[in-house]
């Protein structure tokens, strides 16, 4: 049986929907509609997911590719009592949001930057944000909501 | 509520970091069937029939809509009705929709759209500004004589004779491209039949009462039979008017028909296609100077692309004609600007609207000038520029706000080193791989409107009984936090906690049309909206209370969450359950209608704004010799925006509008052959990106306005109309080569 596992659930996967982009699958099978679509083409970051804990852009990932996997959606990134996660109060408390559309992707791949740099700087983090796209915000509270984050983990 | 949350108080914030907040495409309704576009593939042709048994003959297709089906008006418009539901006779850009397949799922419809076949003779296009104005050339639109949609222009004084009497005359010509809005989220329209037969629309919708106006045109049905919803839209930015508001109307269209929900959602290269563009400029410029540096004499004339559709076109257009000489005064001028029709893409509102385009030309002729007199740009810029109680160059006597424009560039030049900094400039002269440039731009701009358009909001605050307090106006929230700020503006006015305060899911329905949320209004209009109301709920209160005070009502303050007057004090709860007691309602509505402005087309003079933001930008960069690569090192913004209500989110607002004001300069070219987008997303359409940007230093300077209850003047556009022109002239200080068109492309050296 084909199984993935998205925020902790684990969902059958019938045969046909192996060649069915990842993206579709969350937002129209199982209605997690967190996380965005913006290009789908892989070039604006709004569908970022973790993958095994890695960010990946989910519209250009098949279904086939995650079979046995983990997958984490925005959904799965509170607590589950409704806890915000210290990185999504820092995006609020840095100002960091403003239409919104690109925060889910923002937030899951800040989450994969500090899993691997845990106390990146300001270059390091423009350097691992530089495939989201934003349109609102210019970055710079994008930035400032990492560093926040990272000054609160000290 | 704890001091971070104050300073950036936002009340979508969790909704948004969580993915709980609800997006067009997020919502799902039982029963819902799906609809999408069909265009051809000519930019400008004669329709000679459309066949879609074919496409009706799938399996699971409901039916195929053409202009046939249209019960209402064919085509409509903010200003002309130009825009067309489906093409009729004519396809007039690459971006015109004939058709819309409606099907049980949206791949369904996706098959059968290919399906629809069009019968067309091809007619030559008109790609081309300059040639679209000569004689012997085909129309775009059938609506104008010849392809002229807007001229306005300014006569003041004599210009041609004070050029004789110059002592320098500049004279150059620039350009600026196409520009796409880029909001991340591309649009979106479901059309759901309410059981009394209103239609409520969700969708990408900047303004719902705009889309009210286009829908109800096109389907001919009253404004009450529709109920456009305010949901949260993944930016705007102007672009998600007119477009996004022609796609509703055919979702409502289509459910209307079928009596059940019906969705719309485009894909990305759907909106580059279809959706208008910032309108690209090409602007002759000649300034006469006496040597001393006084500007004497400017004469302009412009052409300003319009595609397709008039859309904005001649509003966008007016603004550049009443800014045209930028934040200076001149005695003579003499200018034309003229917006053109051809058979590329439509443009209309975009951030800025008219200005980034004029700035990039004007803070360049500045810098030129200035080099050709011996004179230091910035000393120039003193020269000239607008003063307290001084005229500008439409007329208008500044004499009803504090005229800053000396103060934020000194701020600025302050702030940035600039002084220190232009002594480093390379022009094109250095021992390393890179050449380094500084520059400066600076700005008025006319805030709201202006003479465009009539200006009032409308705003409702319900106290209820219990103590919470139930807030709507009329602005429409776009990403940008307006019902945050309202929100502290009404905490602010009352001294009650933000906890108390809810913003109603507000509709057209809920409250009357108070404006788009465009030029930089909505902050201003909706919270006087609020002041206003606010005095006429305070009125209602006192009045009320001032017996259990034993008190005038004007003793009873509203203090610390509490109503107070001598000794006696009620907590706010306590304050609005004696209301209900009293049988009176703690409820207000308030209307503000800003000052008048005025305007004589004829001659090009009036006042054209009720107040002005004052704007400096400067920038530090490097240029790569070998690859021509710009590296932008840091910015410096200042901006008197009147009073900032949330500091964060005014930043935020300056970087962003930077960000956009940076894509225009460096990074995107909207790649058009013949009519048709080449690079429709964005893996060809380059944004900035986080390694693009530079670190931003925001300064807003507060001079509180005098011109409306709200004390501001509003940030969104200033914020993105100068730094293009500011990395223009650090771009020449690092090359010595002038750069007169947008994008900006720097060959690498041999
Ligand atoms: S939607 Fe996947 S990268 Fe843009
Ligand atoms: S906040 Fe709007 S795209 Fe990032």
């Amino acid at each position: 049986m084909n199984t993935i596992t998205v925020n902790g659930r684990e969902h059958n996967i019938d045969d046909s929907l192996l060649e069915k982009k990842l993206l579709k699958y969350l937002r129209e099978d199982l209605e997690l509609t967190g996380t965005k679509n913006g290009c789908n083409v892989g070039a604006c970051g709004s569908c970022t997911v973790l993958i095994d804990n890695v960010a990946k852009k989910s519209c250009v990932v098949s279904l086939s590719k995650v079979i046995g996997k983990s997958v984490t959606t925005i959904e799965g990134v509170e607590g589950s009592d409704g806890t915000l996660h210290p990185l999504q109060q820092a995006f609020i408390d840095a100002g960091a949001v403003q239409c919104g559309f690109c925060t889910p992707g923002m937030v899951m791949k800040g989450l994969d930057l500090l899993s691997k740099n845990p106390e990146p700087d300001r270059d390091e983090i423009r350097k691992a944000f530089n495939g989201n796209l934003c349109r609102c915000t210019g970055y710079q509270q994008i930035i400032d909501a990492v560093q926040i984050y990272v000054e609160r983990q000290k | 509520m704890v001091d971070s949350e104050k300073k950036v108080f936002r009340n979508d914030n969790i909704a948004k970091v969580t993915g709980r907040a609800k997006y067009a495409d997020d919502y799902t309704f039982h029963g819902m069937i799906h609809a999408v576009p069909v265009y051809t593939d000519s930019v400008h042709a004669e329709i000679l029939s459309i066949d879609v048994t074919k496409a009706e003959d799938i399996d699971g297709v409901r039916k195929v809509l053409t202009w046939k089906d249209v019960p209402g008006q064919m085509a409509f418009g903010q200003i002309n009705k130009d825009l067309y539901i489906f093409a009729k006779d004519k396809i007039r850009y690459h971006g015109d929709v004939i058709a819309l397949v409606i099907a049980d799922t949206r791949e369904i419809a996706l098959e059968a759209s290919k399906l629809v076949h069009v019968e067309l003779k091809e007619l030559e296009p008109i790609l081309d500004q300059e040639k679209a104005l000569g004689d012997n050339t085909n129309l775009v639109n059938d609506m104008h004589e010849g392809n002229k949609i807007a001229h306005h222009h300014i006569r003041r004084g004599d210009a041609e004779n004070a050029f004789t009497q110059c002592d320098l005359i500049v004279e150059r010509e620039f350009k600026t491209s196409f520009v796409e809005h880029a909001y991340i989220e591309p649009e979106c329209a479901f059309a759901n039949p309410r059981a009394d037969g209103v239609i409520e629309l969700y969708g990408t919708f900047q303004h719902p009462f705009s889309t009210r106006r286009f829908v109800s045109a096109f389907l001919n049905r009253q404004f009450a039979d529709f109920e456009v919803f305010s949901h949260p839209v993944g930016g705007s930015f102007g672009g998600k008017d007119d477009t996004i508001s022609a796609i509703a109307a055919r979702a409502a269209l289509a459910a209307s028909i079928f009596k059940v929900p019906v969705k719309i959602l485009y894909d990305r290269e759907w909106s580059f296609r279809e959706s208008y563009k910032r309108n690209p400029y090409i602007m002759k410029y000649k300034y006469g100077f006496s040597k001393e540096g006084k500007l004497k004499a400017v004469n302009t004339y412009m052409l300003s692309e319009s595609g397709a559709v008039t859309s904005t076109t001649p509003w966008s257009t007016w603004r550049s004609t009443a800014q045209c000489a930028g934040p200076y005064q001149v005695e003579n001028v003499h200018t034309d600007v003229i917006g053109v029709a051809t058979n590329n893409v439509f443009t209309g509102a975009m951030r800025g609207f008219g200005t980034p385009q004029v700035n990039f030309a004007i803070e360049q002729m500045m810098d030129i000038s200035a080099e050709e007199l011996g004179i230091d740009p910035i000393e120039l810029r003193r020269i000239n520029m607008v003063r307290q109680d001084c005229e500008t160059i439409t007329g208008q006597k500044l004499d009803g706000h504090i005229v800053s424009m000396e103060e934020v560039m000194d701020k600025i030049i302050t702030e940035s080193g600039y002084s220190d900094n232009v002594k480093k400039n390379s022009r094109g002269q250095s021992d390393s791989d890179e050449y380094y440039g500084t520059g400066i731009a600076i700005s008025y701009r006319g805030s709201s409107v202006g003479a465009e358009g009539l200006d009032f909001a409308a705003c409702i605050i319900n106290c209820q009984f219990d103590g919470s307090i139930i807030l709507d106006t009329g602005i429409h929230e776009n990403g940008q936090g307006s019902q945050s700020a309202m929100m502290l503006a009404l905490a602010k006015e009352f001294d009650v906690p933000l906890s108390r305060i809810k913003y109603t899911r507000s509709s057209t329905t809920s409250i009357p049309d108070s404006g788009t949320t465009v030029a930089t209004r909505g902050t201003m209009m909706g919270i006087s909206a609020i002041r206003k109301a606010s005095i006429k709920l305070r009125k209602t209160i006192r009045d009320t209370l001032c017996d259990d005070f034993r008190c005038d009502p004007e003793d009873i303050r509203f203090e610390n969450d509490k109503l107070a007057a001598g000794s006696y004090s009620l907590t706010w709860e306590e304050a609005m359950h004696k209301m209900f007691l009293h049988r009176t309602y703690p409820f207000a509505f308030g209307e503000y209608k800003a000052p008048r402005v005025s305007w004589n087309d004829d001659i090009g003079v009036g006042d054209a704004y009720f107040t002005y933001v004052y704007s400096c930008n400067v920038v530090e960069l490097s240029v790569n010799k070998k690859t021509g690569k710009v590296k932008l090192l840091n910015i410096t913004a200042g901006h008197d925006i009147g009073r900032a209500i949330n500091e964060e989110m005014v930043k935020g607002q300056i970087y962003g509008g930077i960000a956009q004001g940076i894509g225009m300069a460096l990074t995107e070219e909207l790649k058009i052959e013949k009519g048709k987008i080449l690079n429709p997303n964005f893996n060809k359409y380059k944004l900035p990106k986080t390694m693009d940007m530079p670190e931003i230093n925001a300064l807003i300077i507060e001079n509180e306005d005098r011109s409306t209850p709200s004390g501001l003047k509003g940030i969104g556009e200033p914020a993105t109309e100068l730094i293009a022109a500011a990395i223009s002239n650090a771009v020449y200080n690092a090359t010595g080569k002038r750069q007169y068109s947008l994008p900006i492309k720097l060959e690498g050296e041999k």
